[in-house]
């Protein structure tokens, strides 16, 4: 292997795979995702949405398979288990004396444990690995057709909306105090988090999938304090994170979605040791210079 | 420069509230508080922690729904009032994240947001809102640091900033003199009198009697409802001041209580 890697030339590390059309559409497909996710990581790190994120990917499981069976596109499947999750968390911590973890928790592993137990009954040709892990390397066509419509829908509401949707996760009173409906933003940053897992799954899986709507963000808030450039951090980071993935992935012959979330640590690692303000080994300079 | 108030916005009273009553799932937080609030007074709302100050600011800004009882704003409902910008908010300290990645010329701004379209670009008017309001409270050198970085009582002034680029014409504040130093509490308590020559009405919520002394021509004492209300000459008295921090006052819903029993705030 380490032969074969010495021998070619970095150009055609890069090229190469671009001769293969399922390569171009997995290359696409994971930098948008990419984006997507990493543009509404930002929103999640600052709301402390990070459980809440993990909850409704894991919860999306059984929609999946229920919309692989009859036929249906499966991320509306997804979305109709992601929001109802939401619903159904929102419902047992209103009703019960449990606190929201808890709540967040059960909720999420009851919804996974149905979608484990409904792929080994219901007898098809899901792959339960490609749903678990993802396969950008064998995305189809009419997925390549969903992740872009989806992508186009998450990436408009979030440009619309966002400076509500930023003064919600720092104020949230202040907003609703100059008459902005909270209730309203409350359920578009749920529905948007359903839609960007139901994207992201389809490069790293569901259960890797938490990790492309936080660690873009957290990476990006140890290196601004300016909201605008922490999105667009989030969000070069997180595409060059995926671009990169697939390429190892293709190279190393190595699993695509734990490759992808793997640099994306990597990045996150280098901005919690060296990040100029917020590193463990800071820039003292820039400290005393405020 | 004199805020611009809509022209009904002169003929009412500021604040309205006609026997508001509160309960969070049956547990009565607030009954038959009443009160009144012309334009151009500066009344502080006193009450022991868990007395109900917090469930009357939240009543009057909307943020729970009285079970009986009406509140008006400027004589509107106050959801109305909060879509004509004329309700503002200054929170307190303990209640905002400091870490999260705005600077001071961005929180002033979410001061404008109601008055913005719904991409909320400013305007060159939104500029110079933030901008005089920055100027008010002394704080236009460091409009670009961090909100983070700047020390309590710059945090303070700042989201007093965001409610003067507000031009709200009611301003409602929550413990505003905890945690500030005395050059910002010289600094507020100045503003607060131009405050209330530019007609603006200011509602401070408060443990700090002494602010109260000082400052407020009026005062309403709280627990679990108005006790008393009135020029701080005339409520201030050591018996009402009793009833308020010391004695158990009468309750008519559930009998005599003490604070405990009552949903903490």
């Amino acid at each position: 292997m380490s032969e074969f890697l010495i021998s070619i030339t970095p150009i055609d590390w890069l090229l190469d795979p671009l001769t293969h059309d399922f390569m171009r559409r997995a290359l696409m497909v994971s930098a948008l995702v990419g984006g997507v996710c990493g543009l509404l990581s930002c929103y999640m790190t600052l709301k402390g949405w990070a459980l809440m994120g993990d909850a409704v990917s894991h919860a999306v499981m059984p929609g999946v398979v229920v919309a692989y069976a009859l036929g249906l596109p499966f991320s509306l499947g997804a979305f109709v288990f992601g929001v109802g999750s939401v619903a159904l968390i929102g419902f047992v911590k209103q009703k019960s004396r449990i606190k929201e973890d808890t709540v967040i928790g059960l909720v999420f592993t009851g919804f996974f444990a149905l979608g484990l137990v409904l792929v080994s009954k219901i007898k098809s040709n899901i792959d339960l690995m490609q749903i678990l892990f993802g396969s950008p390397l064998g995305i189809s066509r009419s997925d390549v057709n969903q992740t872009l419509i989806i992508s186009f829908i998450v990436i408009s509401i979030l440009i619309i909306f966002r400076k509500d949707l930023m003064l919600y996760c720092f104020d949230a009173k202040h907003a609703r105090s100059i008459g902005i409906n909270t209730g309203i933003l409350h359920y578009l940053l749920l529905t948007l988090l359903s839609l960007s897992a139901v994207v992201g799954l389809q490069t790293v899986g569901i259960i890797l999938v938490v990790a492309m709507l936080i660690t873009p963000g957290a990476t990006a808030y140890l290196l601004t304090d300016r909201f605008d450039q922490m999105t667009l951090l989030a969000v070069i980071s997180s595409s060059f994170s995926s671009i990169l993935g697939v390429y190892i992935s293709y190279w190393s012959d190595i699993e695509t979605g734990g490759s992808i979330v793997l640099v994306q640590t990597l990045i996150f690692l280098i901005a919690f040791l060296f990040a100029p303000r917020y590193g463990i080994f800071k820039n003292q300079s820039l400290i005393k210079n405020d | 420069m004199n805020p611009i108030f809509k022209s009904h916005e002169k003929d009412f009273m500021r604040i309205e509230a006609e026997q508001v009553c509160v309960d969070y799932n049956g547990t009565v937080a607030l009954y038959d508080a009443s009160l009144n609030l012309k334009a151009g007074s500066i009344c502080g709302l006193v009450g022991m922690n868990g007395a109900g100050k917090s469930t009357f600011f939240k009543a009057l800004m909307g943020f729970v729904r009285p079970s009986r009882g009406k509140i008006r704003i400027n004589g509107i409902k106050v959801n109305q009032a909060q879509k004509e910008q004329s309700v503002a908010y200054v929170p307190q300290n303990e209640g905002i994240d400091y870490s999260f990645p705005v600077s001071v010329w961005d929180v002033v701004m979410m001061g404008r947001y109601g008055a913005m379209n719904i991409f909320r670009i400013p305007r060159e008017s939104d500029r110079r809102a933030v901008v005089h309001a920055l100027e008010r409270v002394d704080l236009l050198d460091l409009r670009e640091r961090p909100i983070g970085s700047l020390s309590g009582g710059q945090r303070k002034r700042a989201f007093l900033a965001r409610a003067i680029a507000q031009r709200a014409s009611v301003l409602l504040l929550d413990e505003p003199f905890s945690g500030v130093d005395v050059p910002t509490e010289k600094l507020m308590a100045e503003l607060f009198l131009q405050f209330r020559q530019e007609g603006h009405t200011i509602l401070i919520s408060t443990h700090d009697l002494n602010h109260v002394r000082d400052f407020c021509d009026f005062v309403v004492l709280i627990n679990k409802t108005v006790l008393a209300y009135g020029e701080t000459s005339e409520v201030f008295t050591s018996e009402n001041l009793n009833k308020t921090f010391g004695g158990i006052p009468p309750n008519p819903l559930s009998g005599p209580t003490s604070s405990k029993d009552f949903v903490n705030e």
